[in-house]
């Protein structure tokens, strides 16, 4: 089956793997993971500057033709991320804003309530707004009213690596939802990326995984393989799970 | 005079944000500054004042998820 791409605002992403720019040991080899991973768009964070200390230049190191993915992270409020995600599209990083509102320092939970207020107002203002939240299926119905281009649920909380711990809500997610369905952090090995996309995720966003990897260029490949193996093993309707065997060789014509 | 840049008060003797910038020291190229919550662009640095207790952010993007 022929696997249009993903349309999210007036972009098609023909790459189902977004990929994301923190905890790179050098942010150097960004430009070679984007090349191995094939991924389209990449996700950055404003933060104010470092006065003792030169910042380096995150932007430098992603290849035109890669969307940008400004992060509202560090905003607590729903004020705080729609003041980000102004400055990021005055700056010229474009349309696109991942939503991420976190009060809760330990897990990292998204906001969820004021993710879906700072959706309202960011998709109004002409916005394709991503909104990274924990998969709630009402909540998904608010943030496709109010304009939201996506839903992004986590796995599993940002950073730990244990996979699709929220497969079954997710689930819900994918098969109530009109807007696409992105499951973002939390994926830590291509297998859960592969699980995600077969169950039919629209795409997955991987950092962690990828940039704490040794080897992140070969990371970039392995999940882009795995992104690529679960779409089209979704696409191909995978045939139903059974209790009891079901012999894949006749059970006539056996020898004496 | 007495600013606000990012968080922090800070003396200068700088009249613009162009001066201000220069003053700290800092990298341009990257930089992203609001001036009393407005975002004010490379080429209006030179030309826009500064007056007492304004705010101002100098922001940068990073790598982030």
């Amino acid at each position: 089956m022929n696997d249009e791409g993903l349309r999210l605002g007036d972009t098609t992403f023909t790459n189902r793997l977004f990929t994301g720019t923190g905890k790179f040991a050098s942010n150097e080899i960004i430009p070679e993971m984007l090349e191995t991973s094939g991924s389209q768009m990449i996700t950055v964070a404003l933060r104010r500057i470092d006065m003792q200390s030169v910042t380096d230049n995150i932007l430098q190191y992603i290849p035109d033709g890669v969307t940008l993915l400004p992060n509202t992270s560090g905003a607590r409020t729903a004020e705080q991320a729609i003041r980000v995600a102004r400055i990021a599209r005055e700056a010229g990083c474009g349309k696109f804003i991942k939503i991420e509102v976190i009060t809760d320092a330990k897990y990292l939970m998204p906001d969820n309530h004021e993710t879906l207020r700072a959706t309202e107002t960011l998709a109004k203002d002409g916005f394709v707004v991503l909104p990274y939240v924990l998969p709630d299926l009402p909540l998904a119905k608010r943030l496709e009213n109010a304009g939201a281009a996506a839903i992004m649920p986590l796995g599993a909380p940002i950073g730990t690596n244990r996979g699709l711990e929220t497969k079954p809500l997710i689930a819900m997610l994918i098969e109530n939802s009109a807007v696409p369905v992105i499951v973002d952090a939390g994926i830590g090995f291509p297998s859960q990326a592969a699980a995600a996309m077969e169950m039919g995720a629209d795409a997955v966003l991987v950092n962690t995984a990828i940039a704490t990897a040794e080897d992140p260029v070969a990371m970039g490949h392995a999940f882009s393989l795995a992104v690529q193996a679960g779409r089209a093993a979704y696409l191909a309707e995978a045939a139903g799970q059974s209790v009891v065997a079901r012999a894949s060789s006749p059970l006539t014509g056996f020898l004496d | 005079m007495l600013l606000r840049v990012n968080g922090d008060s800070q003396t200068t003797a700088a009249t613009t944000l162009e001066e201000l910038i220069q003053e700290i020291g800092l990298k341009t190229e990257s930089l992203v500054v609001e001036h009393n919550e407005h975002i004010i662009r490379q080429e209006l640095w030179a030309k826009t004042r500064l007056q007492d207790q304004d705010q101002v952010e100098l922001l940068s993007f990073v790598g982030g998820g």
